[in-house]
Formats: structure tokens, C-alpha cells, sequence
């Protein structure tokens, strides 16, 4: 079952800028080799901290609106956002307890 | 008890657990970051046999994986922080404070690309500075960037990026590239792409994202500015075999040393891929050794027994 959210410009403002809980999202695009491969992570991520958390995926290549908007030059780029805002960023493939680590700090 | 416990989920990585486990043995790979290691960052690999129209770094692992799986591998997304050896067991501790107890090791954890270490580097991480051009090569469509590096890599992503952006300058420290004959061809044939040699970079300049580079040659120590909007670095590797450094012998740049065999200085403990010093890292070379070490990991277990 999948938890993760897919975010266009149209509900970006809905699941993301609005939600009650933080939200992770995966900037990702299917040409990126280490997106593609850090793709299970975040979904184990999905499933460890569902409903404390919302996992969302946008893909660069659909969306490029809203990567320019976040100044995404890197991918996998993995963003957290709290009431709206951006408040804490992970740039390029990195251990799971290094994602999990960041996150518990903040939840 | 596993009998096989394989660190690193590379080209290396997967072919040991695939021979392993198909040989009955029970067997884990741990990855701790991404399975595929480097070549997932490559768009097209030409030369691994098989495939004539090429293929890319990922889809390869793809199918590695899947192979891995249908003889039931297990798989962890999981680092280790040291290895223990003792004469009847090996306890493998990972980096989540848990251990695992094997007959046997390989490791097979590869090279990570090396840093340049100039100011402006890691501030721009992101922001224009990248390690990945077929992951971040879009970003920069019609735009100017810099490749820096004289290497196989270096080329080849020149080469990829050359059909997305404007101008490429490639920069490289010495007055002739390393690379293979027919990628220093092609480059020297790509009109978007301006060899700068002789040179290093001293800085990486920018506001919120990278603006310039700063370049000094190294004969005349002449610096220029060259305006830039990304930077792609490929400057070398350095073995990941750190975590292993108080038990296993490695040459001076840490690459672990085997025999051909692919045992290490340990019994038992087997080392495979690019973090093993050799002198051709590919991914058919990579295969190769998985398959050798996985095949001595079994005779290990066998005379164990017996």
C-alpha cells in the first residue's frame, strides 16, 4: 500500500503548504540513478512514521515550477516542511538513520 | 548465524550475493546508502557485455537486484561501524548499535567520489556544485557549467552534459587527460566543450547559487574567474574501507589488499570491487570478483565444518 503522497502544482499548496503534520517531500526525477535507489528508503520512511509524518514525491520533470520555486539544482533532494515552511533540507543519497535521525530531531 | 554477510550493495555487492545464495548459503547484503553504489550516477554504461545498444547504471542494478532477490538474498538498508573477528564467529556491528554474527565476510563497499576541499564547495552543494550529471545535468539545460577532472568520469559526464548545456569547460590540473583514447576524441571533437588545462580550482564563487569559478594555472599561477552556473566534480575516489582499517590490510591510499582469491589478511574475511586495490575498476571486474569471493566464501564454510 502505497503512503506516499505525489505532489503536483496543484495540490502542493493542499498537502504540503497546509498540512496539519509535517510533511517530507522527495524531489526525484526517473532519469536519477540515486533517486531511483533511495526511492525504498523513503518509502520505509513512509510506513515507520505514518501519520506523525506525510511522505510526498514530485517529480522535477513534471513539475518543474515548484522545483525552481525551492531552488532545486541537486536531486535526490529531500525537504521537510513544517506549517508551510521549508525547515530542514537533505541534498543527494545518505544512510537511512541519517534521514530517521534528522527527522526524530524534529518531530 | 549467517553464513555470508556482504557489505556494500554495488555491482560487487550483488553478484557475491547472487553466487552465494544460490549456492545455498544464507546470506545478507547491507547497504548503507544507495544499492548500486557509483554506477547508478551513469547514464550509459558501452561497455559491459551484453548489452551492444548500452545501457544505464540503474536499469543494470535493476536487474542485479532483481536476480539477487529471486534467489532470495536478504537485503538491509544498513551501515556497519566496525567488524570483529573471533576464531569460531564474526560479529558485524552496524551503525544502529545492532549486531550480526557470520561465518564469513565480504566486503564490497567501494569508492566514494573525492571532494575538492576549496572554499565555496560544500556551501554550494546543490546550489551548483554536484558529484551526479545524470542526476542534476537538467537543472542546467542552456546553461554554462565547468567539469572538473581529467579521469574516464570526468569525459564521460562532459560528454552527457554537453547535450543539455550552452558551454562546458572542462578543467583539468595536468596538460593531458587520463582518460581512454576514444573519449579523449569525442571530447576534443565537442564544439560546446573548452579544455582548461593546466589549471585547479582555488574557489567556488556564488550568492545563493554558484556564480564563477576561481582558476589558477599551475605553471604561470595565473588566476581567472569563469563564469559558471553548476560545477560537476570528478576528480578521483577514495576507497570506502575506513571502518575496517584496524583489522584488514590496505595499501596506502586504503584500498584493501587481497590475493586472487580475493581473501583479505583475515580467514574468512573476503574484500570485492572497487575497494580492493587492483588496476581496472569496472563493473564487468567488479562482477568478477563478487562471483570469486562468494565461491572462496563457501570453500571457507565447507573446511569450518569439516
Amino acid at each position: 500500500m502505497a503512503v506516499e503522497v505525489k505532489l503536483t502544482t496543484d495540490n502542493w499548496e493542499q498537502e504540503v503548504l497546509k498540512s496539519d503534520i509535517p510533511v517530507l517531500v522527495d524531489f526525484w526525477a526517473p532519469w536519477c540513478g540515486p533517486c531511483r535507489m533511495v526511492a525504498p528508503v523513503v518509502s520505509e520512511i513512509a510506513h515507520e512514521y505514518e501519520g506523525k509524518l506525510k511522505v510526498g514525491k514530485l517529480n522535477t520533470d513534471e513539475e518543474p515550477d515548484i522545483a525552481v520555486r525551492y531552488g532545486i539544482m541537486s536531486i535526490p533532494t529531500l525537504m521537510i516542511f513544517k506549517n508551510g515552511e521549508v525547515i530542514d533540507q537533505i541534498i543527494g543519497a545518505a544512510p537511512k538513520e541519517y534521514f530517521t535521525q534528522r527527522l526524530d530531531k524534529i518531530l | 548465524m549467517y553464513d555470508v554477510v556482504i557489505v556494500g550493495g554495488g555491482p560487487a555487492g550483488l553478484t557475491a550475493g547472487i553466487y552465494a545464495a544460490r549456492s545455498g548459503l544464507k546470506t545478507i547484503i547491507l547497504e548503507e546508502k544507495v544499492f548500486g553504489g557509483q554506477i547508478v550516477f551513469s547514464a550509459d554504461l558501452e561497455n559491459y557485455p551484453g548489452f551492444p545498444e548500452g545501457i544505464s547504471g540503474m536499469d543494470i542494478i535493476d536487474k542485479f537486484l532483481e536476480q539477487a532477490k529471486k534467489f532470495e538474498v536478504e537485503i538491509s538498508y544498513d551501515g556497519v561501524e566496525k567488524i570483529e573477528n573471533d576464531i569460531s564467529c564474526k560479529r558485524v556491528i552496524l551503525t544502529n548499535k545492532s549486531c550480526i554474527t557470520t561465518k564469513t565476510i565480504i566486503l564490497a563497499t567501494g569508492a566514494s567520489a573525492d571532494r575538492l576541499g576549496c572554499p565555496g564547495e560544500a556551501k554550494f552543494i546543490g546550489k551548483g556544485v554536484s558529484y551526479c550529471a545524470t542526476c542534476d545535468g537538467a537543472f542546467f539545460k542552456g546553461k554554462t557549467v565547468a567539469v572538473v577532472g581529467g579521469g574516464d568520469s570526468a569525459l564521460e559526464e562532459a560528454l552527457y552534459l554537453a547535450n543539455l548545456v550552452k558551454k562546458i569547460y572542462l578543467i583539468h590540473r595536468r596538460d593531458q587527460f587520463r582518460a581512454v583514447k576514444i573519449l579523449q576524441d569525442r571530447v576534443k571533437k565537442n564544439n560546446k566543450i573548452e579544455i582548461v588545462f593546466d589549471s585547479v580550482v582555488k574557489e567556488i564563487l556564488g550568492d545563493k547559487f554558484v556564480k564563477g569559478v576561481l582558476i589558477e594555472n599551475v605553471k604561470t599561477k595565473q588566476q581567472s574567474r569563469l563564469d559558471i552556473d553548476g560545477i560537476f566534480i570528478y576528480i578521483g575516489l577514495t576507497p570506502n574501507s575506513k571502518f575496517v582499517s584496524d583489522l584488514i590490510q590496505t595499501d596506502e591510499y586504503g584500498y584493501i589488499i587481497t590475493n586472487e582469491e580475493m581473501e583479505t589478511n583475515i580467514p574468512g574475511i573476503f574484500a570485492a570491487g572497487d575497494v580492493r586495490k587492483k588496476s581496472l575498476r569496472q563493473v564487468v571486474t567488479a562482477c568478477a570478483d563478487g562471483a570469486i569471493a562468494a565461491s572462496n566464501a563457501q570453500k571457507y564454510i565447507e573446511k569450518m565444518k569439516a
